[in-house]
């Protein structure tokens, strides 16, 4: 029997919040406000994501409303949690689309949810900007599905525009067995006869692993002019290790996956040198002042740390821009699901976290590769590099 | 040359960790012929604690290891007494799946306590200069891991043949009541054996610390290496253990350097298969399965 009542009493909560919550904006403009909807994994295992997202949407929809809404009507967003399960996902969007009626829906944070819930948003004509960055999720393009999060495809560009400004032709790979190193290693593949690079040899480690020096030791043979890295923390700081113990002085690459504090002090002083693509959010105090950029991610960074008390990343930056896009697609269309998306797809030269967005019919992202900037691992700390 | 040199000193330096992991595998199941699942997860708890008293509250490294070793043992009597001691009828398949049971348990409250993220540990010696032979590079860190491993092993040798307890632990698994009949006081032989064996995992998991970085979810992996090892080498030797560990190193190090690096864990599990088949008492264990 109690097992029973649980859920009950859950439900009731989570509908006197609902009600409580749309009862604030409401007197506050006195007119029906425009629904939206996120899906964020906020708990589990991804909620290094799902939760700045959550923190940056909430945000981004205050801003909007401080501002005096859309066409004076204001935006409320209805947030739940997938804990980054694709049931989940389809669940809390099916409940978005018919129970909440929202216009439009911000997320999932994880590539795997958000494939999951494309067949509901394509079916019932709901406007989806996903977070995540696989590159799967919009291409090929689907009319009703948008993202904002960089794909790895930009990071792989600017490598090796990087590589080839520095004379590298010749490189080895040495990416991790999951997914993130499996979609990298693909497009450092597809990508290399572009920038006229031969890849010389490809490795392979497990995330778990605690010694790649067999595998960069393969690679030594080869006489690559760089390596490149491709994983999340902590196995590309053992690669960082690893390549000190043996002695090779050619250039490490790492993925943007490794953009964090955390790699450097990791790695320690076998981050010397290291070189990767970022978001720019990550070195903004850097940026020249002529870059566009510079005064939105300042605004953000500075309003994110007052309301938060820190941790700003750069995934929060993809909600937010997705909800200032949003806002833009909205003026004018008076709720219509469908004048939302061709104005989505009219998006043109949007300023914001992760890039400039410029939207087109086939591009669905919209970022161009000024999205990422590379950055070299000296004295502990990033500094630009050209 | 050089080259395959390299891929040895790697294969060593990871045999020695696996054969460190597999000696807490031999210390328990010596004592209570059981296989504690949950054995990686005292290596992590071993490096996250030293990273938390050493690195965190910057205690001297002595004091720092000292005491996440002592802690570990004491989740070591606690596991025994709170999960496998009240089960009814203790049969092997019921403390196994505990055990794996508790390794799922502490993984999490690991990631509660300490996030996702992996710690940076100091090494040992504040050298990062590798020795150079012939072309190859192996770490200092790498010789303390491998310094201990011999000390250890020869330390428990010793142990279980030279001192009584020793003895009386391995009379315990040998028939638990006919050495309580005898005098021995087997219930706290089987604490001491689980705080040994933590203890033990702990160790590991401080040494290992400065090359793995530690972080929650680095235990399952190396614990399946370990039993892995163990098995290779005979389950309850402790000269198996190394054995094991060492060969099991060579072969994934070699695997990955002339085969492919796709396939390491597959070797691992590939070994444990063969061994299983072809001879399930391991290279050094005793050829009669069944002790008694």
């Amino acid at each position: 029997m109690k097992g029973k009542a649980r859920p009950w009493i859950s439900w009731m909560a989570a509908a006197a919040v609902m009600l409580a919550w749309m009862a604030g904006p409401k007197t506050l403009f006195g007119a029906e406000p425009y629904k939206i909807g996120g899906v964020f994994s906020i708990t589990g295992s991804s909620s290094f994501l799902g939760d700045p997202e959550k923190k940056s949407l909430e945000m981004a929809v205050d801003e909007i409303n401080a501002r005096g809404g859309i066409d004076g009507r204001p935006v409320e967003a209805v947030i739940y949690d997938t804990e980054g399960d694709p049931t989940k996902a389809v669940l809390a969007v099916n409940k978005l689309i018919s129970k909440d009626n929202v216009l439009a829906i911000i997320g999932p944070s994880l590539t795997p949810t958000t494939l999951a819930v494309i067949p509901i948003v394509e079916r019932v004509q709901v406007p989806l900007i996903s977070c995540a960055a696989g590159i799967q999720i919009v291409e090929p393009v689907k009319p009703y599905v948008f993202k904002t999060a960089q794909s790895d495809v930009l990071a792989v560009a600017t490598i090796y525009k990087h590589m080839q400004k520095h004379g590298i032709k010749k490189i080895g790979i040495l990416s991790v067995t999951n997914a993130f190193g499996v979609s990298g290693r693909d497009q450092l593949v597809k990508q290399a006869p572009e920038y006229g690079i031969t890849i010389v040899k490809e490795e392979a480690y497990g995330a778990n692993d605690t010694d790649m020096t067999a595998q960069l030791t393969k690679i030594k043979g080869e006489n690559p002019d760089a390596v490149v890295c491709w994983g999340t923390n902590p196995g590309p700081a053992v690669v960082a290790k690893n390549m000190r113990q043996l002695g090779l002085t050619f250039p490490l690459y790492q993925s943007h996956g490794v953009a964090s504090p955390k790699f450097i002090e990791l790695a320690g002083e076998a981050a010397e040198g290291i070189r990767l693509p970022t978001g720019k959010i990550l070195v903004a105090d850097l940026l020249p002042d002529s870059d566009p950029q510079k005064v939105v991610l300042t605004a953000y960074i500075t309003e994110y740390n007052k309301r938060y008390g820190g941790g700003v990343s750069g995934f929060g930056g993809y909600a937010y821009d997705a909800m200032q896009i949003l806002a833009k697609a909205l003026q004018g269309t008076g709720g219509d699901k469908a004048k939302i998306r061709d104005n989505l797809e009219k998006i043109s030269n949007h300023v914001g976290i992760s890039g400039i967005f410029n939207m087109t019919p086939q591009d669905h992202n919209g970022l161009g590769p000024e999205a990422f900037v590379m950055v070299e691992i000296r004295n502990g700390t990033w500094k630009l590099v050209d | 040359m050089g080259e395959f040199l390299q891929f040895l000193f790697t294969g060593v330096t990871t045999g020695a960790i696996y054969g460190l992991i597999a000696l807490g595998f031999n210390v328990l199941y010596n004592a209570t012929d059981l296989v504690n699942f949950a054995q990686g997860e005292w290596v992590m708890l071993g490096g996250l604690l030293f990273y938390s008293l050493g690195v965190s509250l910057g205690w001297p490294m002595v004091a720092a290891f000292a005491i996440a070793v002592l802690l570990v043992a004491l989740l070591g009597l606690l596991l025994e007494r709170a999960a496998l001691r009240p089960v009814k009828k203790p049969e092997p398949i019921t403390l196994i799946i505990i055990t794996v049971g508790a390794s799922i348990f502490l993984r999490g409250v690991a990631m509660r306590l300490w996030g996702k993220d992996p710690y940076s540990v100091p090494p040992i010696t504040a050298s990062v200069e590798p020795v150079r032979l012939w072309g190859a590079a192996l770490m200092p860190q790498s010789l303390w891991i491998l310094g201990v491993v011999v000390v250890l092993m020869t330390g428990l040798h010793l142990f279980t043949k030279r001192t009584l307890t020793g003895k009386a632990m391995e009379a315990c698994a040998i028939h638990r009541n006919a050495a309580w009949i005898l005098g021995i006081p087997s219930e706290r032989m089987i604490l001491l054996a689980f705080a040994l064996s933590a203890a033990l995992g702990a160790v590991g998991g401080v040494i290992i610390a400065p090359i793995t970085m530690p972080s929650y979810d680095m235990g399952t992996m190396l614990g399946l290496k370990g039993f892995c090892a163990a098995m290779l080498g005979g389950l309850g030797s402790h000269w198996g253990a190394a054995l094991g560990g060492v060969l099991l190193g060579v072969l994934e190090s070699l695997g990955v350097g002339y085969f492919s690096s796709g396939i390491k864990d597959a070797i691992a599990f590939l070994v444990l298969l063969i061994i299983l088949i072809v001879r399930p008492s391991g290279l050094l264990g005793a050829s009669a399965v069944k002790r008694f």
